[in-house]
């Protein structure tokens, strides 16, 4: 019969700690170190954020797993449904322009969406198991633990969106440095303002059954509705006001602008495949959109400092 | 000097339910004092009070010499706290859990390692620091939480029921580090606890009932204040035996535990006078000195035991109103 090897530290070990305890009292800490904490000042609240915000890498650093299958779902959309699909659209796109690459932008918007609002989930997590008790204990602001959160979750989600990017040239999207860093810049705003409407969330809903299943519910009409996988012009006007109201609708178009900025392609394929939002035939400019978009992450963010600021 | 803590006409309502009922005491710096009741008494709404996780609907509270709601910052830098619920993080390592909380407490980064050192030792986690914490034992996480309550140095430590959930070997083990740490730290300790047994290493213990303090001193004097030893007998007919005892020997008796129970001077002496006197048959009987699970009846007209099955239903009824905190 094959024996199998249990590793030691997966046993939950009673321990060898009355040892411990003898050999402590031999070595004779009586003298006890004193600890002065300080007075509550802005340096302090920025450490605090500093270390809920290391918590959030440490942990995804153990997690690869997590890192691997949010990965999964805008693989199948570029690849899968972007190659199924794009035969089929490939009638409508102009000469030069492959259906994967048109989605591109979407899909990497995509990317973030999962692990930040997911990375706000663990704060219901946090909750459930009572670390979040040890936040709310601290003697630092509330604002501090929230903006750590969100600063964490926006990271995490930043650097998922970053493997993602690394695939672009298999969707005939070129390497070029500018672009690169616009996408991050955008990918960065993206997730912070994702993961503030996800702690804004977790600061109410207190089951995580609750809070996955809205999550569910709201992720999958945000990402259809943001025009990731159409252009926004010629749909039927019911439409038209559904995908002007979906904030991610702001981000995936200076998105993909950014990258139609970077392919050759006529002026008449620009229009048709990346013609911008309009709002009743203006056109919204890039820099107003972003800027929308950043205004709502930190209204979210208010909002759910606030909800953590009451107390019982 | 000022007390570690004291609490002035202190209410807290949760909707139309009182969870604490207007309670008044002081504990004096260095002291270990407990608070003894049955669930759903009152005590964890005070300590979360008293910590300022929650306002007092009215009254007022100062702990290490700041008030609870006006300077709540203050008193967070002076306090220790170990929950009943663990709330450590299980995906980090022990020494990660610890710096995470020294980091949030500000404690100064050259002390960190030396006090990290101490009260790991203390608790006898040293070896294990490199550990994941879901790796731990319950007995393992429970010092764990003790240590990183205690890094920061705080002036007074709150252990809200510190051994619940764990097995009585690790519970004798939870006090001995504990008792171990009165002698080594400066420090007030503020306890709740449901286990009659372990208020007797409290220097002075509240009883709290309903949400009221029913009775408050050393565990001596208040044994000695009952003065009588508690005997127990079972029988071929518990209300007849009942009965009996009245007529017999004018003693007022109950069932408690499922056991014909009452009170009376100098028992073992009165034991040879039930079996002679008695007219029903005695199936055992018990005597034991007075306990705090006697101070405990004597003050609020039940066990602890008894208590807690009538305070279950008040208790889900909080529950479902609030949900979990």
């Amino acid at each position: 019969m094959a024996t199998k090897d249990i590793p030691a530290k997966d046993i939950p070990a009673e321990d060898t700690s009355a040892q411990d305890a003898l050999e402590a009292q031999e070595r004779d800490l009586t003298e006890l170190i004193r600890v002065a904490v300080p007075e509550r000042s802005i340096r302090a609240d920025l450490r605090a954020v500093s270390i809920v915000w290391r918590r959030e890498l440490i942990r995804f650093r153990t997690d690869r797993l997590r890192a691997v299958t949010s990965l999964v779902q805008p693989f199948l959309f570029l690849f899968v449904l972007g190659n199924g699909l794009g035969r089929l659209a490939s009638h409508g796109l102009p000469a030069g322009v492959d259906f994967e690459t048109f989605i591109y932008p979407g899909v990497l918007a995509m990317s973030v969406l999962f692990t930040s609002i997911f990375s706000a989930a663990s704060i219901v997590w946090d909750r459930e198991f009572g670390f979040l008790r040890e936040m709310l204990v601290a003697p630092v602001r509330r604002w501090a633990i929230v903006v750590g959160k969100c600063l964490g979750g926006a990271t995490v989600a930043t650097f998922q969106g970053i493997i993602f990017l690394a695939l672009a040239g298999v969707a005939h999207v070129p390497y070029s440095p500018t672009l690169l860093l616009t996408l991050v810049g955008e990918l960065l705003l993206l997730a912070f303002t994702l993961t503030a409407f996800g702690v804004m969330m977790a600061a109410r809903i207190k089951q995580i059954q609750a809070f996955m299943a809205l999550t569910q519910l709201l992720v999958l009409p945000l990402f259809f509705l943001s025009g990731a996988l159409y252009p926004l012009n010629g749909l039927p006007a019911w439409l038209t006001v559904l995908t002007r109201i979906d904030p991610l609708t702001y981000i995936v178009d200076p998105m993909r602008h950014a990258v139609f900025a970077h392919l050759s392609v006529s002026p008449l394929a620009l229009k048709a495949l990346s013609p911008g939002v309009t709002w009743d035939g203006w056109l919204v400019p890039i820099g107003l959109s972003v800027a929308m978009v950043a205004v709502i992450g930190v209204v979210m963010l208010a909002i759910a400092i606030a909800e953590f600021r009451k107390t019982e | 000097m000022t007390p570690a803590i004291s609490v002035s006409q202190l209410t807290k309502k949760y909707g139309e339910i009182d969870a604490v009922r207007g309670i008044d005491f002081e504990v004096a710096a260095g002291e270990t004092f407990g608070f003894l009741g049955p669930n759903g008494a009152g005590k964890s709404t005070t300590i979360k009070i008293l910590c300022t996780l929650a306002d007092p609907t009215s009254g007022t509270a100062r702990v290490a010499g700041h008030d609870v709601v006006r300077e709540r910052d203050t008193v967070r830098r002076n306090i220790g706290l170990v929950f009943q619920d663990t709330t450590l993080d299980s995906y980090l390592t022990g020494e990660q859990n610890l710096r995470f909380h020294a980091d949030l407490y500000g404690v100064p980064k050259a002390a960190f390692a030396p006090r990290l050192r101490q009260v790991l030792e203390m608790v006898g986690l040293w070896d294990r620091r490199g550990g994941v914490v879901a790796t731990y034992s319950g007995g393992m996480k429970r010092r764990l939480e003790i240590a990183r309550g205690l890094l920061h140095a705080p002036r007074v430590l709150f252990l809200d029921e510190p051994t619940v959930g764990l097995d009585p070997q690790t519970r004798v083990s939870i006090w001995e580090y504990v008792n171990d740490l009165k002698k080594r730290e400066d420090i007030t300790i503020f306890l709740t606890t449901h286990y009659m047994d372990e208020a007797e290493h409290c220097d002075r213990i509240a009883i709290i009932d309903h949400g009221k303090i029913v009775a408050i001193d050393t565990p001596e004097a208040l044994k000695a204040s009952i003065g009588k030893d508690r005997v127990q007998i079972s029988t071929a007919d518990d209300q007849e035996a009942i009965r009996s005892l009245a007529e017999v020997f004018g003693i007022e008796a109950a069932m408690h535990e499922g056991l014909v129970t009452f009170s009376v001077e100098s028992g073992e002496h009165f034991v040879p006078r039930l079996f002679a006197d008695m007219p029903i048959g005695i199936q055992s009987v018990s005597v034991s000195r007075p306990s705090l699970d006697d101070v405990f009846m004597s003050y609020t007209g039940k066990t602890i035991r008894d208590a807690e099955a009538t305070v279950g239903d008040r208790n889900r009824m909080i529950a479902t109103r609030f949900g979990r905190r």
